[in-house]
C-alpha cells in the first residue's frame, strides 16, 4: 500500500509529462499553427490591383484551375527561404501559382521578383492587408491550395520548407489534379 | 492520486505560461467619436486574441495585425454591427482561436467540464478517506499484561502522569 502511494502519482505524472512532450514536439500539432475555418470553403471575395501590369485581380481569377495561392512580401525573410520551392512548383507547370503581395511597397516587391525570379502567373497587391484578413492570414508566408472550383482545400502556414513540398503540398496537388482540375 | 498529479501539472504549466504584463499600445490608434461605441470596441479588443503573439489580446498588442484588427473592429461597429456580428465576422476568418475565451460547444465540452470533473473527483477522494477513518475500530483497552509492562517501562514514579 505504501509503495502504491509512491508509484501511482509518479506514474501519473510521467504519463502527463509524456503527453505534453508528444504534443510539444509533434510537427503536425504545432500549437502556433491555427487551423483555418476557411478550408472547404470558397475563396473570399476580393478586388485588388495587379502588382505587375494593368487591371485588377478578383476571386474569380482563382477559379478554373488548381491554384497555389501564396501570400508573400519582400520584407519577409521566410518568404525568401521558400521562394525556390515556389519556383519549382511553377516550373513543373502542373498547377497555377498566384501571389498575394502583402503590405509591401510595389517597387520593393518588383525588385525582389527581378532578383529571385517570378514564379507567379498573377500577383494581387494587398497594400492594406485587408484581403489577407478575409483569407484569415496572420503572418506571411502562408499558402492556400485552391481547387478548380475555387474552393480552398488546404492551408500551409509558414514557409514551405523543401521537405514540406513532397510531404504536405504535393499529395494535395496530385489529389486535386486527379479530381479533374485543368491548368 | 491521479487527479492530484494532473492538478500539479496544470499549476506548473500555468506558471510557466504567465507572461509579464505588456505595455498598452492602443493609445496610438484612432478612437471612435462616439464614446459608447468606443467602449464597446475596447471591450471587444480584450476578448480577441492577437493571432501573431497568441497569448495576448489585440487590446494590448503592438503587432501590426493587432492594429489592423482593432481598426477593423471599430470599422464594423461604426457600420452598425453588433458585438456578436463582429465576433462572427472574425471567427469566420480565424476560427474560434481568435476568441481568448473559447465558446462552449461539443468540441470544447471536455475543456469546460474538466475543472468540475477534477473538483468532483477530489471531493470524492476526501469523502472516501474520511469514511475510511471513521469506520476504523477504536483502539482496544490494554490487557492486564500490557498494563503491567507499561508500568514497568515507565517506572513506579511516573505512574499516573505525576
Amino acid at each position: 500500500m505504501r509503495r502504491l502511494l509512491f508509484i501511482v502519482p509518479v506514474a501519473a505524472l510521467a504519463g502527463v509529462a509524456a503527453v505534453f512532450y508528444a504534443l510539444l514536439t509533434d510537427r503536425g500539432r504545432d500549437p502556433s499553427i491555427i487551423p483555418s475555418p476557411l478550408v472547404g470553403r470558397p475563396v473570399p471575395a476580393f478586388s485588388l490591383p495587379r502588382l505587375l501590369g494593368e487591371g485588377g485581380v478578383t476571386e474569380a481569377d482563382l477559379r478554373g484551375a488548381v491554384t497555389v495561392f501564396n501570400v508573400f512580401a519582400s520584407w519577409c525573410l521566410p518568404c525568401r527561404a521558400e521562394h525556390p520551392v515556389l519556383m519549382r512548383i511553377a516550373a513543373e507547370r502542373k498547377v497555377r501559382v498566384v501571389g498575394l503581395n502583402y503590405k509591401d511597397k510595389p517597387e520593393d516587391a518588383k525588385k525582389w521578383l527581378a532578383e529571385l525570379g517570378n514564379p507567379y502567373a498573377l500577383i494581387a497587391s494587398d497594400l492594406k492587408g485587408r484581403a489577407a484578413i478575409d483569407f484569415g492570414v496572420y503572418g506571411v508566408p502562408e499558402t492556400f491550395i485552391i481547387d478548380a472550383k475555387g474552393i480552398i482545400r488546404f492551408k500551409h502556414t509558414g514557409p514551405i520548407n523543401p521537405g514540406d513540398y513532397p510531404d504536405r503540398i504535393e499529395p494535395v496537388l496530385k489529389k486535386l489534379l486527379a479530381e479533374g482540375g485543368t491548368k | 492520486m491521479k487527479a492530484r498529479a494532473i492538478l500539479l501539472a496544470i499549476f506548473l504549466a500555468a506558471g510557466a505560461l504567465a507572461a509579464p504584463a505588456p505595455a498598452r499600445a492602443v493609445g496610438a490608434d484612432e478612437a471612435l467619436a462616439d464614446p459608447a461605441r468606443e467602449a464597446r470596441a475596447r471591450d471587444l479588443f480584450k476578448q480577441l486574441r492577437c493571432l501573431v503573439c497568441q497569448n495576448q489580446a489585440i487590446d494590448d498588442s503592438d503587432a501590426d495585425l493587432a492594429r489592423d484588427l482593432r481598426a477593423l473592429v471599430r470599422e464594423r461597429l461604426q457600420a452598425g454591427d453588433s458585438e456578436e456580428q463582429v465576433i462572427a465576422f472574425l471567427t469566420r476568418r480565424y476560427g474560434d482561436f481568435v476568441l481568448l475565451k473559447p465558446p462552449f460547444k461539443g468540441t470544447t465540452a471536455a475543456l469546460w467540464a474538466s475543472p468540475f470533473v477534477l473538483l468532483i473527483l477530489a471531493a470524492a477522494a476526501v469523502v472516501a478517506r474520511a469514511r475510511r477513518r471513521a469506520g476504523r475500530a477504536p483502539a482496544a483497552p490494554l490487557s492486564a499484561e500490557e498494563r503491567a509492562r507499561l508500568e514497568k517501562l515507565l517506572g513506579p514514579g511516573q505512574k499516573g502522569g505525576g
